[in-house]
């Protein structure tokens, strides 16, 4: 909403000394949130005067073009009070007009500063004004001319233009909606300075009379009351005047003629949306109704639309001929042949306009204001506004006849505790200040002795129950005033233990050099294919959104792959060697339990209510993911680097099991997106985890990622329940350490779990830990067989182990891997 | 060694004459002092301290002599013995020193050399922003609440006083799952999870959400249709604005410094009545607007930052979510975490946040 100053201080009394940063200060701390000041004439710098054309000489030059010598009476602003010699390029003007001065040492947009200078042969001494030179618009088809009245010689013309005219743009809340026009930003201003205050909608009105247009409402609720009047021989040509084209311009609207920019200025001025038909082209009674289904109607924007029988249409004999309080239709509007005018100032019902608004895509200016609730008692003023204005503009007549049908609805009255406004702020606020401050936003009140009945004024439909009245109290006594007080010390419990172990994981993970990131959750067909995962992937089974961003990514993510190796190829693509990333972050599988329930809003829902609906939801797992491409570790003066590969997968969910004390347990598995020779399943306790391991060679290609990039992804939700909750405190020996190396040889498809846990197994409890050392296949082994190097170290908890012990529980962990894996010892 | 003989005069054994045994230690002594490094000492304590050396050798004729010469012949030999260990442990010692700084000399490296075999981590500034964010509400005794990013459409409106005709439940707003009529949406604020710990928890109450929220909104370098919230809600008998005020001031010092409190301004949201906008004063240029004589840049000249929204939980809410409103109050309050690290670090497009640049990520470490 933009507001000129000018037109504020109309209705208002501010004081002469109130700047406009101080206006809108105030009117911030009330609730009309500055957006911006413009200030038309910042950029210009005086002197800048009207001037009155005294003799113009026109000069033809050799270029072609005629110059005109000017002398121009600009009163003592020059100085001397003689005329002043200036040369014109302009025509459009004759001695006598009043123009436009800008004198020697002025300063336009721009910052073109003006001297005197000898040009054509003459000294000229200023310049006539062109508007698109003062900023005032792109018209430079000639200079200024003033109206005749518009001032004498050496004024300036700073307010003749308007120039010093601010004007102030406010974001309005939802909720104050009256301040979406000058009567309610006046208003909120005679309330900062409580400063005198006069509602432009305050004017006598004629009665209504049985002799205006026949007016029926058959939808009372949608539309409550319908004023029409009528203009008839009105001047079509008649310009607007140039105070309203101002205003109407200062306002951010566009000036089209003079029975349009009416409309809009009375809007402007009262809040009030009107609507103007061509009277001659109506054809009997208007009647007011909601549409039937499957009806139509071509509005003013030239749109065909199929109404709604939720929609308010306003029709004649010819049919619907308006979108009621949203947008007119084209068989009756008004045009540049419009000499009779029947002037709609009617209240429509809010949410049937915001609905309407919405199912039609259509915002207006007076739909913005209907669909948020405008004051029902304004019709009759607004209306006769209009007519005065047509009637002294467009020189037509207003007819007798005044159509009023329906009562405007009432606010009904709200109980309040005195006192409620201080328990709700904290501030001290005393039963007199809320009074004081309940009447001064309009509202009618009756007091008893602990409470006050407020019926709020017809203009704030906003105002519905008594926290709605505490914000009133509140905002005028100011919120500057609200104390700064700690509430009690809460008996908190800290962080969750879920959420202690994010953190833990995140840790975890960036101290083994992966960094995080964190990706938009939509995914498409196209991620899906890329990660190569076949039509029946239970991945595929998405939730998908009902208007996503793009329809190349239809649906809320099943895996946390896509984004992620995006952004490593992002990476990869802008220079970086090597990356590891990871995300944490929800996925989302649907579930088939039928829709989430709507319930009313006036007490809670049960238990049993409330389980049904989160039943509904689908299930959300956090993930985790990483991928690790190209270099992992660097190449450099102490040797190679190395890329990463399938083991830095693995062996980071196996770091993050020992972290978190989950024992992983890793298979191998064929799962897209990993190569099918170089994945792992991980397990927890049975469960699934999650994947890790190698990418598919066509995956990295797809990606764009070098190849033998390796991913992880587990369901992270599930290795935090899983994650020891209690460490129970660890006993260990400090008996010597007794170690005991073994090389076995066995078949290449023999696993080194399979024999490792073996091993272990056989080895018994005197087995203190058992680690791979060594990997070997050659001819020395065979074909088809590998051979295994384990370390083994023993130790006992109560005393030092002979070797006979040793070898002897070696000997059986030898035995148990021969019988179980086909294990021989090298 | 020459055999036990009662009548000899210990002088007629020649090694324990007390020039013979000076001779030896003076030899020694000699050698030790030679001795240019460890090498050498070594030699020099095989050659006079071993089972070969004379005095060693002296030491064992000492048995050979009557008791009456034993004492003095010992006495001898242990003092010339003593003072080639001396001398030996003192030159051992010197030797050692200058050993040990020669060594320590060649060792030097240039320590000036790449050390970064491993590439750095990090985790993302959303992430450890919202943990500095729960981290300050904890040390108030505050407790972190989450929720699903896929809600119910009752949790994330009507429960919330957002009615069916609230415009931000259009379609140009919100995203919704689709059959619509599941009524499941992506939720458009972290409120929700107060709506749900209203609903399964009785006052007191002190939660913050912090969490990832959903709009359509056009994505550019200040708008994103995924972005981070953290919300707040008190619900305690007594609760007032005062109390709203005192929370966010010692939020937005405790987040941007001493002395950097906040204001309100009456603003507008369903949930809460009354509504308030928060602004915070601005931290780079303590509200001046002015900084080196030219407007700040922070907040645009104007001292102030919008931070976010709150008021006083609407009672139509709690009533809702099954709170007594005739006994408990709220108050509840919300800023965008990813607006907030952006004015905070002086981020100039929220879009570096989400594209993954590495370079970007590591720069703020794992840590705010």
């Amino acid at each position: 909403m933009k507001a000129p100053v000018s037109w504020i201080r109309e209705y208002v009394d501010l004081p002469d000394d109130a700047t406009t940063e101080d206006l809108t200060a105030r009117l911030t701390a009330l609730g009309l949130k500055l957006e911006a000041i413009e200030k038309p004439g910042d950029q210009i710098t005086g002197p800048l005067v009207v001037g009155k054309v005294l003799t113009m000489e026109p000069e033809p030059q050799k270029n072609g073009k005629t110059i005109n010598w000017c002398t121009v009476d600009v009163g003592a602003a020059n100085g001397t009070g003689e005329p002043q010699g200036i040369v014109c390029g302009a025509h459009n003007f004759k001695p006598g007009d009043l123009v436009v001065v800008i004198l020697p040492g002025g300063i336009l947009p721009g910052n073109f500063e003006i001297s005197a200078r000898k040009t054509y042969g003459h000294l000229s001494a200023g310049m006539i004004c062109s508007a698109r030179e003062l900023g005032l618009g792109e018209d430079h088809d000639g200079i200024i001319v003033l109206p005749a009245d518009a001032g004498v010689p050496g004024d300036s013309a700073f307010p003749v233009l308007g120039l010093d005219d601010e004007v102030i743009e406010f974001e309005i809340n939802p909720d104050r909606a009256y301040a979406l026009s000058l009567r309610g930003v006046a208003r909120e201003a005679a309330l900062a300075y409580d400063a005198p205050y006069r509602d432009p909608a305050e004017r006598s009105v004629p009665e209504p009379n049985g002799a205006g247009y026949p007016v029926e409402i058959d939808d009372p609720v949608g539309c409550p009351v319908f004023v029409a009047r009528k203009v008839t021989g009105f001047d079509p040509a008649a310009p607007s005047p140039d105070w309203m084209v101002r205003r109407l311009t200062q306002a951010g609207m566009r000036p089209i003629s003079l029975a349009v920019d009416v409309t809009n200025y009375v809007m402007l001025e009262i809040g009030r949306p009107i609507h103007g038909y061509d009277a001659d082209k109506l054809s009997g009674p208007i009647r007011v109704r909601r549409a039937a289904a499957g009806e139509r109607l071509t509005t003013l924007d030239g749109t065909d639309r199929v109404l709604s029988p939720e929609d308010l249409v306003v029709t004649d004999d010819s049919g619907i001929i308006g979108l009621g309080g949203v947008m007119g239709g084209e068989t009756t509007e008004m045009s540049a042949t419009t000499t009779a005018v029947l002037v709609e100032a009617a209240h429509w019902d809010a949410t049937s306009m915001f609905r309407t608004g919405r199912r039609h895509r259509l915002t207006s200016e007076a739909g913005k204001r209907n669909e948020r609730g405008v004051d029902p008692v304004v019709t009759q003023a607004a209306a006769d506004r209009v007519v005065e204005l047509l009637t002294t503009y467009g020189g037509g007549t207003a007819d007798p006849g005044v159509t009023v049908v329906g009562i405007p609805p009432q606010q009904a009255p709200i109980e309040m505790a005195y006192d409620l406004p201080e328990r709700v702020t904290g501030m001290p606020i005393d039963a007199a200040t809320t009074v004081a401050n309940l009447e001064a936003v309009g509202c009618e009140l009756d007091k008893h002795d602990t409470t006050v009945v407020a019926t709020p004024p017809p203009w704030r439909p906003d105002l519905n129950d008594p926290f709605d009245l505490v914000e009133e109290v509140a905002r005028i006594v100011g919120y500057d005033q609200v104390p700064s007080v700690l509430p009690r010390e809460a008996a908190g419990r800290g962080l969750t233990r879920e959420q202690r172990l994010r953190r833990r994981v995140g840790r975890t993970l960036a101290g083994a050099g992966c960094v995080e990131v964190i990706s938009f959750p939509f995914v498409g067909d196209a991620a899906f294919d890329a990660l190569g995962l076949p039509a029946d992937d239970v991945l595929r089974t998405t939730v998908r959104l009902a208007n996503p961003l793009s329809s190349e990514e239809p649906s809320y993510t099943t895996t946390l792959l896509p984004g992620l190796l995006k952004a490593a190829a992002r990476n990869i693509g802008r220079g970086a060697s090597g990356v590891s990333l990871f995300e944490t972050g929800t996925v989302a599988f649907p579930v088939d339990r039928g829709p989430a329930p709507i319930y009313g809003v006036d007490w809670r829902p049960t238990d049993a209510e409330l389980a049904k609906l989160l039943e509904a939801i689908p299930e959300q797992p956090l993930h985790l993911a990483v991928v690790l491409s190209g270099e992992r570790e660097r190449a450099g003066w102490w040797g190679d680097g190395r890329e990463a590969g399938w083991s830095d997968a693995i062996g980071i969910v196996r770091r993050l099991g020992t972290e978190l004390g989950v024992d992983i347990e890793v298979v191998s598995a064929a799962r897209a997106p990993w190569h099918p020779g170089r994945c792992a399943r991980v397990l927890v306790d049975g469960a699934e985890l999650g994947h890790a391991g190698e990418l598919h060679p066509k995956v990295c290609q797809a990606f764009g990622l070098p190849p033998r990039s390796a991913a992880v992804e587990i369901d992270l939700d599930l290795l935090m329940r899983r994650a020891r909750d209690v460490t129970p405190g660890p006993e260990f020996s400090t008996y010597p350490l007794a170690k005991e190396d073994v090389a076995l040889v066995v078949d290449a498809s023999v696993t080194t779990a399979a024999v490792e846990s073996a091993l272990r197994e056989g080895a018994g409890d005197l087995l203190e830990s058992i680690r791979l050392f060594d990997l070997f296949t050659g001819e020395q082994v065979g074909e088809g067989r590998k051979s295994l190097a384990f370390a083994l170290r023993f130790r006992a908890a109560d005393r030092t182990l002979t070797e006979e012990e040793t070898a002897a529980a070696r000997d059986a962990a030898v035995a148990l891997a021969a019988e179980r894996t086909g294990a021989v010892q090298r | 060694m020459s055999g036990p003989n009662t009548d000899y005069d210990p002088v007629e054994v020649t090694p324990l004459k007390p020039e013979e045994v000076e001779a030896s230690r003076d030899a020694a002594l000699a050698a030790i002092a030679a001795a240019t490094d460890l090498a050498e000492l070594k030699q020099a304590r095989i050659d006079h301290t071993g089972d070969r050396s004379p005095l060693a050798l002296a030491n064992r004729e000492i048995g050979a002599l009557p008791p009456q010469a034993r004492k003095e012949a010992g006495q001898r030999i242990g003092q010339a013995r003593g003072a080639v260990n001396q001398a030996l442990a003192a030159r051992q010692a010197v030797l050692e020193a200058e050993h040990e700084e020669r060594m320590l000399v060649e060792e030097t490296v240039d320590v000036t050399l790449p050390t970064d075999r491993v590439p750095t981590g990090a985790r993302h500034p959303l992430t450890t922003g919202a943990e500095l964010i729960a981290d300050i509400f904890v040390a108030m005794g505050w407790e972190v609440a989450e929720g699903p990013v896929i809600e119910a459409e009752w949790l994330n409106f009507d429960a919330l006083n957002l009615g069916p005709d609230h415009p931000a439940r259009t379609m140009q707003d919100t995203f919704w799952t689709e059959p619509a009529d599941n009524h499941l949406v992506l939720r458009t604020h972290t409120s929700p999870v107060q709506a749900r710990t209203m609903l399964t928890r009785t006052p007191p109450i002190y939660v913050v959400c912090p969490g990832r929220v959903f709009r359509t909104d056009e994505y550019d370098a200040t708008h994103s249709p995924v972005f981070h919230q953290v919300e707040g809600l008190a619900i305690d008998e007594g609760i007032t604005m005062a109390h709203l005020k005192g929370t966010l001031d010692h939020f937005a010092a405790s987040m941007f410094g001493e002395g950097i409190n906040t204001r309100f301004r009456p603003s507008y949201f369903p949930f809460t009545e009354p509504s308030a906008e928060v602004d915070l004063v601005c931290f780079v240029c303590r509200g001046a607007g002015v900084l080196d004589g030219a407007p700040c840049r922070t907040c645009r000249g104007e001292g102030w930052i919008e931070w976010g929204g709150c008021g006083v939980v609407n009672p139509r809410v709690l009533a809702a979510c099954g709170v007594d409103a005739e006994r408990y109050t709220g108050f509840a309050f919300g800023m965008g975490i990813d607006r907030t690290l952006m004015f905070r670090h002086g981020l100039e497009d929220l879009r570096e946040l989400f594209e993954g640049d590495i370079r970007f990520t590591t720069a703020f470490g794992s840590d705010l």
